[in-house]
């Protein structure tokens, strides 16, 4: 298992390497400027000598190679450089912001995970009945809904009609601290949200798992021992059932990312996602290579997590052999 | 530009579904929040908080003060200076006495090493300041004793206290870190009526009132500044009583006309809406072509059907109720009067109606910045009024990345405008030596007689000689108009009518954040 992880790991250095060099490179080939970007809309009464200086200043004019190796060789060190659209060092901008994102996305994938487990269990339990029926088709009409519609679906219902919830941010417009009862309110919208547009994956899963759990001669075997269904369903169906669910909780994190990235910008969540928009269209070099380190360091853990994961909970697998 | 989008579809789609609700009375809420805290509702927050790289550089700061300041006449009044400058040496020294006791919200003294700092950290080409050409004329600035400052000048520059309104910061706090980046962009201390208490980028400001300011600590002690995007959303959650106020398009805030817990303010403005006519366009720097559109041109529609009535015409680039506007300039729409100048010019007219001279057809395109509906729909305006004089306008949207490169030769529907001295905005719009400079003088605008008067505005020293100046200025724009002036745009608010004696500023284009009625929050008074 450790073996695992630290090859992993080690595999892990030059896909972040590579995927920041292409970011520095996709950033350079954008019609994207950064001085303007910088400048905002003092740019358009600046004359050129200031344009030319912040150009300069900036460091917007070395070529992008260059750049992206005084970024490595310092983000080495500790050093995560300056973002220049926040006017604030990377670190403190991650800082700041990190936290109410992984806050939003660890509730949204419990809910995810809990929920689509329960729901794939109740329909694979009585194949073919309404509840069945009825859970199999909302989530492939869900599969297919894209997550800033359900959003807007989600403020349009709960926050203008029903007004039962806030529609945005982290605490009331007016309220003065960041109190666990706000949050506990404001998060409710955007994490269900989040939670609903990775639910129906989940829930297909564990159904067609339990289901064909169910259907396996250990099970049946259990059964006609005169063993309970609880006793049946939860000891013998959902373990195995459960598996294939295992590997989804990895795969599904780069969508979870990008997912978080619209829920936050439709609920004003304070989250990574304005200043990961704001870095690629301003082309703020340090700071989006190191956010995007970040997600591919977040996809590369999630998948190692399932390959853990897996390995813990069948024991066909042997994880020396990965 | 997704986020913008993504807003604008979630309120387009609970309005559709939800207008049946929020049609219900719901004025209780507005009227009742504690009239010593305001929440207000503003388009976009500030890149940075601190003077340095620009913030609060017309003034209205309210975290921080300025050796002079303005009042609701934009006349220049004392603020961290004792009394106006003393202006000695033909308009070359500029001196001002600090005002004894201020202190900055640590509780440090205010000197004029702090203002000395300000000033040479502003003018350091290593500090990122988008602004810094507009204290070009400084050649130097140094201290004299504790209390006294005195600015030399390149050249007389008549308009300079109106650049000294700039915010002052300590250099005991400031100064050992990098302005460019440093924690002062995001944790500033100044002396004025605010103090920071909390912000949250992309959410929202929170303003505590300094109780120790020197101009007496303010009645309303908290202020929120919450950053809303989308003009919809702003307008759903004023009506909701989250917001106390907010700034809106002129056909949102007329939805509360009927609310009376909530007032309506129109700040008129110096926000221009003009058409560049490139003087390099073989059909645009055309002077024949120019004095046409000027003449075809429509802007009393302009102001009614695209404003709503929130605007003025613009007859040149100073708005009508300046008070350095030239009077006898007005003129309505001609068309008989811009026909006989195009048939004069030679340009005959087509059999498709499209009138031509020596093979080319009076056509040109037209840009805007996409996304922009006030400029989209004054684009399309300014087109169809140019077909009735046989001029072919194709209108078409851009981003600025693919218009800046085509300003040389194409005209585009540009925007601007800065309150304190016509100097600031025409010296840049217009002036030739500073032809597709950046974004300034766009349309390689180039007339000897405008360039000699913005000199002699700039450098004059007594006020009849810049007034003259200027009159003829606008008067020479109408003989030969580089730019098609369209109209100034007001600035509307609403805002819950908890305080007494609001009043706006005439308003330069940026707007919202310092300006609005809200620019002298510190003097509010409760009405109960």
């Amino acid at each position: 298992m450790a073996r695992l992880a630290g090859r992993r790991t080690l595999f892990a250095a030059p896909v972040l390497l590579v995927v920041t060099f292409g970011v520095f490179a996709i950033a350079a080939a954008s019609p994207f400027d950064p001085v303007k970007a910088y400048a905002g809309t003092a740019a358009l009464g600046a004359d050129q000598e200031t344009l030319d200086r912040l150009r300069a200043n900036l460091g917007a004019d070395q070529p992008f190679a260059e750049r992206w190796w005084r970024w490595l060789t310092s983000a080495l060190t500790g050093d995560l450089g300056q973002s220049s659209v926040m006017r604030q060092p990377v670190a403190q901008v991650i800082a700041e912001r990190l936290a109410w994102s992984a806050l939003l996305c660890a509730v949204a994938f419990a809910v995810a995970v809990l929920a689509g487990t329960l729901l794939g269990v109740l329909a694979a339990r009585r194949p073919g009945s309404w509840l069945d029926r009825t859970v199999t088709s909302l989530a492939y009409a869900l599969e297919a809904a894209p997550v800033f519609w359900i959003a807007l679906l989600a403020i349009w219902l709960f926050a203008l009609q029903l007004d039962v919830l806030p529609a945005g941010g982290l605490t009331d417009t007016a309220s003065e601290q960041v109190s666990t009862g706000q949050v506990a309110s404001h998060i409710v919208l955007p994490a269900c949200v989040l939670a609903v547009s990775q639910l129906p994956w989940f829930t297909l899963y564990v159904r067609q798992g339990v289901g064909d759990a169910l259907a396996e001669d250990p099970v049946r075997g259990a059964r006609a021992r005169g063993l309970d269904e609880r006793t049946v369903l939860l000891g013998h169906a959902l373990r195995s059932g459960l598996l294939p669910v295992l590997t989804l909780i990895g795969s599904r994190v780069p969508e979870l990312i990008t997912g978080a990235l619209l829920v936050e910008s439709v609920f004003s969540w304070p989250g990574i996602a304005a200043a990961t928009v704001q870095a690629a269209t301003a082309v703020d070099f340090p700071l989006l290579a190191a956010l995007t380190t970040l997600a591919t360091a977040a996809v590369l853990a999630g998948n190692l997590l399932a390959d853990l994961l897996y390995g813990l909970f069948d024991p066909r697998v042997k994880l020396s052999e990965m | 530009m997704t986020t913008r989008w993504i807003r604008g579809a979630a309120v387009a789609t609970a309005l559709a579904g939800g207008a049946a609700a929020c049609s219900a009375p719901g004025g209780g809420e507005g009227g009742g929040g504690p009239a010593d805290s305001v929440v207000i509702g503003v388009a976009s927050e500030p890149d940075t908080l601190s003077p340095l790289l620009g913030y609060g550089k017309d003034g209205n700061s309210k975290i921080f003060d300025g050796l002079l300041t303005r009042d609701a006449g934009l006349r220049l009044r004392p603020a961290l200076a004792k009394a106006l400058p003393e202006v000695g040496d033909g308009g070359l020294t500029y001196t001002y006495t600090l005002r004894e006791g201020v202190e900055f919200s640590d509780g440090e003294p205010l000197t004029s090493a702090d203002v000395v700092f300000t000033y040479r950290t502003i003018l350091d080409t290593k500090t990122n300041n988008t602004s810094r050409s507009e204290l070009d004329a400084i050649k130097e600035v140094r201290a004299d004793g504790d209390d006294k400052v005195v600015f030399t000048l390149k050249y007389p520059y008549a308009p300079f206290a109106g650049r000294t309104v700039l915010p002052i910061v300590p250099e005991h706090i400031a100064g050992k870190q990098d302005p460019n980046t440093g924690a002062f962009n995001t944790k500033p201390i100044g002396t004025g009526p605010y103090v920071l208490a909390d912000w949250r980028k992309g959410e929202k400001l929170t303003f505590k009132a300094n109780p120790t300011y020197w101009g007496g600590a303010p009645k309303v002690k908290t202020v929120t500044m919450a950053i809303v995007e989308d003009d919809d959303v702003r307008a759903t959650r004023l009506r909701s009583g989250d917001l106390d106020g907010a700034i809106l398009p002129p056909n949102l805030a007329a939805t509360f006309d009927d609310d009376e817990n909530k007032k309506t303010y129109e700040a008129k403005s110096y926000d221009l809406r003009t058409v560049t006519l490139p003087t390099a366009g073989k059909v645009t720097g055309d002077r024949a072509i120019r004095r046409a559109l000027d003449a075809a041109v429509d802007r009393e529609a302009m102001v009614d059907k695209i404003l709503d009535g929130a605007g003025r015409p613009a007859y040149g680039p100073l708005p009508v109720d300046d008070p350095w506007f030239a009077k006898g300039i007005e003129r309505g729409q001609d068309l008989a009067k811009a026909k006989r100048i195009l048939d004069e010019g030679g340009w005959k007219p087509g059999a498709d109606g499209i009138r031509a001279k020596g093979g080319q057809k009076a056509a040109f395109t037209l840009l805007y910045p996409s996304g922009d509906k006030v400029r989209q729909d004054h684009a399309l305006a300014y087109a169809s009024d140019a077909k009735k004089a046989g001029i072919d306008v194709k209108v078409e949207s851009a981003t600025w990345e693919v218009i800046e490169p085509r300003m040389k030769n194409t005209a585009v529907l540009a925007a601007g405008g800065s309150i304190g001295d016509p100097d600031f905005g025409l010296y840049t719009m217009l002036h030739s030596s500073l032809a597709g400079n950046g974004f300034n003088n766009m349309g390689h605008y180039d007339n000897p007689a405008v360039d000699h008067a913005l000199d002699t505005g700039r450098r004059g020293q007594d006020e009849a000689t810049r007034e003259t100046a200027y009159r003829a200025l606008q008067r020479e724009l109408v003989k030969d108009p580089g730019y098609t002036f369209l109209t100034h745009i007001d600035h509307v608010y609403v805002l819950a009518d908890r305080w007494q004696g609001l009043t706006t500023q005439l308003e330069p284009h940026e707007h919202g954040f310092a300006s609005g009625p809200w620019w002298n929050l510190e003097d509010w008074q409760p009405k109960k």
